[in-house]
């Protein structure tokens, strides 16, 4: 029997919009187009693709956190019934990393491991159970190294070196940056206040283990399918790996199940497949198990800071100075990015005249950390929103109030140059006030509970690409069927956010057709152009302005040949219902497939293009790469806890929430990633940690994950997630498609600061640190007993050796976006333009 | 035999119903009900993200009964009913469920969703008017990274309530 037609939605009238535009998809809560595939468990994940003639690969992985690998005998695996292959790090020596300045890994670690689960050698096989099997017969002689276990100790102890680039010893990035003088603006400080906060390392915990399935083409060419958010940056990884020209790799992003960012860097098995598949000519394919998936990682880099901020009595900011020691693990990663995230976006939300900040990434060794939902910011974000509740307190101003009179103006410049699109985070303030009866509750809730307020800025796309070029960042092709189909060619990658429904939902807008009409190729370096990847929150605003590009031009070749037939200026004409038809006389008009018709007769064969390149950012000095924008989104949040003085147990009833989205493309999806970082963001605020201990003596003493399982790394479930209002302030920006802008990832940042302040104003203490768990919480309120300090958190901030900042005088200082103590831009740029032209 | 992989010994045989259908099975012993699903049925609409029995991806419905299939052995399995998403749909329609997942969010990635619906189904099938905390505990062995589960409640009552209306009309 045939499948019934799923309903399709009927048009909204012209003018049910507000505003009156007239949006019949744009703007209207519906179904995604990927909707049904997922509710059928038809969506096809990199782990579901099976082959004949399919092989498995498993990958030996270290026992040890640091160690020499004196010798592997890969023989008696060799020999093993049904094993195909064994790979060693000489099989794979070029060593690659998602960074151009960080290309510190090997596919196979060739005579250094660098921490617990760094890939050794890789067994493929005939069945998965024998490649497995197999891994017991490497025999592998390593000679165990000292252990890092943590930044502090990194600065101690410079030998052993984990890596040999990086600034010295075991410092792998320090960056130094100062925008007017900060000393100067603590002089004029009424209350300076410093403060240390720590922030642990969690991880993304996508349900989907990473998945790779690599064949040798029939012509002889290599096609990946992989559970990858970049698979631009993979592709160049493996052509720089396997040593073959770009134009013979076709990787395919397989949707994500999940990604938060954990997908987003090539990975070892990623190459390791391909490498296999190459070699025997047959496909090989890897699934991590959930353990591996620890060892991967990339996650929340653990940060420890300190915020020393001067500000006058009514609470307007004269001067910060922000200090990050964080710990990078084992490789580079998107770590140098980091780095300067970390002290990026503190001027995005409120006024800071002057602004210091150093920042140092130490290697340890563990398993690399990255970029996680906010990459870099959410750490510094919980220090400056905490501090901000204190001074607050201090200077008897509500916090609520406090941040009212210090926003930043919409379409300014920041002290480092980043310049802002719109701002709504006034608007996003007021209402989470207004909605959570905020006046009414802090400071007036019963003992025990309590109300905190936080809010947050996020990037809307990354402004520059990870390796320096001039290209677009996403571009789309349209193909229009005589059919009245139109097929979207874009190499953005679905992980679940909905990627693919903001094309087709903006391609179906412009040419008044529905949704579910359009055709999806995307995630495919071979079917579409470059897309940089789903990271940094870019998807929207860059593959969406790409597709809005294509569709338009698409829509004014239909339109010039449909007002020659019908002898109309095309001006009058409309589109939609899937008709293109004259505004004054709706009568008049042809359907969608006989307007393709009338063009492709007069045109040729119609496919249009589209693509996006971000503005130039203002900042110019070296650093200025991180931060920049075309737009940021805002949010404020207010969470309501309750706290059990006698468990320290944390319960979160509630929690209201604003985001300055400027549009929501699709309301349903952005309510869901506005819920869905709510979520992630208690499980920081709450529970999740990347934690890490050593062995008994007896044993191997080694520095091992505390717990790399599902069960043990807590994360919230059904039972924990609270009652969340979500409230959209939409202000269309020009710079986004339709006027959107991001919010995949800004909502969950304000959530851990507002956690941690409710918790103040539940039982005065205070937990400076995430995650705030019973055990801190008793602790603190142990303190506050004894007539202590009320407070959990670390004591001190270690003493770092600085290098000397880059002084760069901000806009109201006459400053042009250089560094006065560095090489001007024109010099870098042209030894940039000499590295891109190979 | 010890020199040939363990994989490739399918001396095990079952006969179960599989969404409805009277499926024969040989397969190697050791292998769990979501290996053989995945791997020997070609049901990959059935997801695993642990294979230990803690994220609840692979829950399918066993003699109507929400299980893990990680940690079911496909030898429990004989003269058995399992129903895993595959089975939901049927004469063509989407199940009430898919239809209030796919319209209201409750499927972001999509990987914890088969797992979810069966759990879902189970519940609507032993409580045709849960509350919402009672959806709450049922669904709260199956972990959902992307959603924060909200639109997952809502999904679950919206097809509570349209369960209820099919069953007075009879026919949609």
């Amino acid at each position: 029997m045939a499948e019934q037609k799923e309903p399709v939605k009927p048009s909204r009238p012209e003018d049910s919009r507000p505003n009156g535009e007239g949006l019949r998809v744009i703007g209207v809560p519906r179904r995604r187009v990927d909707g049904r595939a997922k509710v059928t468990g038809q969506t096809r994940f990199a782990d579901d693709i099976f082959l004949p003639r399919m092989a498995h690969c498993k990958l030996l992985r270290s026992p040890h956190p640091h160690a020499r690998i004196l010798k592997i005998d890969v023989s008696r695996a060799m020999a093993h019934p049904g094993v195909y292959l064994v790979l060693t790090g000489k099989d794979l020596p070029i060593q690659y990393g998602i960074l151009p300045v960080s290309q510190d890994e090997q596919a196979l670690c060739v005579d250094h491991v660098r921490h617990v689960g760094d890939p050794v050698a890789a067994v493929v096989a005939r069945e998965e159970l024998t490649a497995f099997e197999a891994l017991d017969l490497i025999d592998v002689d390593y000679e165990i190294l000292p252990t890092i276990s943590d930044p502090e100790e990194a600065l101690a102890t410079p030998e052993p070196r984990i890596h040999e680039y990086g600034e010295e010893g075991n410092i792998h990035k320090q960056v130094a940056l100062e925008f007017g003088d900060v000393e100067k603006g603590f002089a004029e400080a009424d209350e300076i206040f410093e403060d240390t906060f720590f922030y642990q390392g969690s991880t993304h915990l996508p349900i989907e283990q990473h998945a790779s399935v690599a064949i040798k083409d029939p012509d002889g060419k290599l096609t990946i399918w992989s559970s990858t958010q970049t698979p631009h940056y993979l592709h160049r990884a493996l052509a720089k790996v396997l040593e073959m020209p770009p134009a013979h790799i076709r990787v395919i992003a397989t949707p994500n199940g999940g990604g938060f960012g954990g997908k987003s860097d090539p990975f070892n098995h990623e190459i390791v497949v391909a490498k296999a598949a190459l070699l025997l000519d047959r496909p090989v394919k890897i699934c991590l198990t959930r353990e591996e998936v620890f060892y991967c990682h990339r996650g929340r880099h653990p940060v420890l800071m300190k915020f020393k901020t001067g500000v006058k009595k009514d609470g307007t900011i004269t001067g910060v100075h922000l200090q990050t020691l964080i710990d990078g693990g084992a490789y580079g990663s998107y770590g140098v990015a980091s780095t300067y995230y970390a002290g990026a976006l503190q001027t995005t939300t409120y006024h800071i005249p002057r602004y210091r900040y150093e920042g140092c990434r130490t290697f340890t060794n563990k398993p690399p950390c990255g970029p996680k939902r906010g990459h870099g910011t959410p750490q510094p974000r919980f220090g400056q929103e905490v501090q901000l509740d204190k001074i607050a307190e201090k200077l008897r101003i509500d916090p609520a109030e406090l941040r009212l009179r210090i926003v930043e103006s919409p379409n300014s410049v920041t002290a480092n140059f980043l310049r802002l699109g719109t701002v709504n985070l006034t608007e996003c303030i007021q209402r989470v006030v207004r909605i959570s009866d905020w006046k009414n509750k802090y400071l007036k809730l019963r003992e025990g509970r309590g109300v905190g307020l936080a809010c947050s800025a996020y990037l809307t796309g990354a402004g520059l690409p990870i390796y320096w070029n001039k290209m677009p960042h996403s571009g789309v092709q349209l193909r229009f069927d005589r059919g009245g189909g139109v097929s979207v060619f874009c190499g953005a990658t679905e992980i679940g956010q909905g990627s693919d429904d903001v094309l087709a939902g903006i391609v179906a807008e412009v040419l008044g057709i529905d949704p579910f009409d359009i055709r999806l190729f995307t995630g495919d370096t071979d079917l579409g152009p470059v897309d940089l990847g789903s990271y940094s929150s870019r998807v929207t605003l860059m593959a969406g302005n790409a597709a809005l590009q294509a569709a338009e031009r698409g829509r004014g070749l239909l339109a010039e040949a449909v007002a020659l037939k019908l002898e109309i200026p095309k001006e009058r004409l409309r589109f939609a219902d899937r008709r293109v038809f004259d505004s004054t006389a709706p009568d008049k008009g042809v359907s969608f497939a006989e307007a393709v018709c009338f063009a492709e007769a007069r045109f040729g064969t119609i496919g249009t293009v589209g693509s996006y390149t971000p503005p130039k950012s203002p900042a110019l000095y070296k650093g200025g790469g991180v931060g920049p924008s075309p737009t940021y989104s805002y949010s404020a949040a207010v969470v309501e806890v309750e706290v059990n003085p006698v468990t320290g147990w944390v319960h979160v009833p509630k929690v209201w929430i604003a985001h300055d989205i400027g549009r929501a493309l699709n309301p349903t999806l952005v309510r869901g990633q506005v819920e869905g970082s709510v979520y992630m963001g208690l499980g920081e605020a709450l529970m999740e940690e990347q934690e890490f201990r050593r062995l008994p003596k007896r044993l191997s003493h080694a520095l091992v994950h505390k717990f790399p399982s599902m069960l043990e790394y807590k994360s919230p479930t059904s039972l924990d997630m609270p009652e969340v209002v979500t409230e959209l302030v939409e202000d269309p920006d020009p710079r986004g498609p339709f006027g959107a802008k991001e919010v995949g990832q800004g909502p969950l940042l304000p959530i851990m600061p507002a956690v941690a302040n409710a918790v103040y104003d539940a039982i005065g203490v205070r937990v400076d640190e995430v995650p705030i768990t019973p055990e801190k919480i008793l602790k603190a309120l142990a303190e506050k007993k004894a007539g202590r300090q009320p407070r959990f958190g670390p004591a001190h901030f270690p003493t770092v050796k600085w290098p000397e900042p880059l002084r760069v005088p901000p806009p109201w200082e006459g400053g042009d976006g250089n560094a006065v103590n560095d090489v001007d831009r024109e010099k870098r740029r042209a030894t940039k333009e000499k590295v891109l032209a190979p | 035999m010890a020199t040939f992989p363990i994989e490739s010994q399918k001396t095990a045989q079952i006969r179960f119903t599989l969404n409805g259908e009277e499926t024969d099975l040989s397969f190697a012993p050791y292998k769990t009900l979501l290996e053989v699903l995945r791997e020997d049925l070609g049901h990959t609409g059935t997801k695993h993200g642990c294979e230990l029995g803690e994220c609840g991806a692979c829950a399918v419905l066993l003699d109507g009964k929400p299980v893990l299939s990680c940690l079911v052995l496909a030898l429990e399995c004989n003269g058995r009913k399992v129903l895993t998403v595959e089975g939901l749909s049927g004469d063509g329609r989407l199940h009430p469920l898919q239809n209030a997942f796919a319209d209201l969010g409750a499927a972001q990635c999509g990987y914890c969703t088969p797992g979810i619906l069966v759990t879902a189904k189970a519940l609507l099938d032993a409580n045709p008017h849960p509350g919402r905390d009672q959806i709450r505990e049922a669904l709260s062995g199956n972990l959902c990274r992307c959603t924060g589960y909200l639109q997952i409640f809502e999904a679950v009552e919206a097809a509570m309530v349209k369960i209820a209306e099919n069953g007075k009309v009879s026919v949609e």
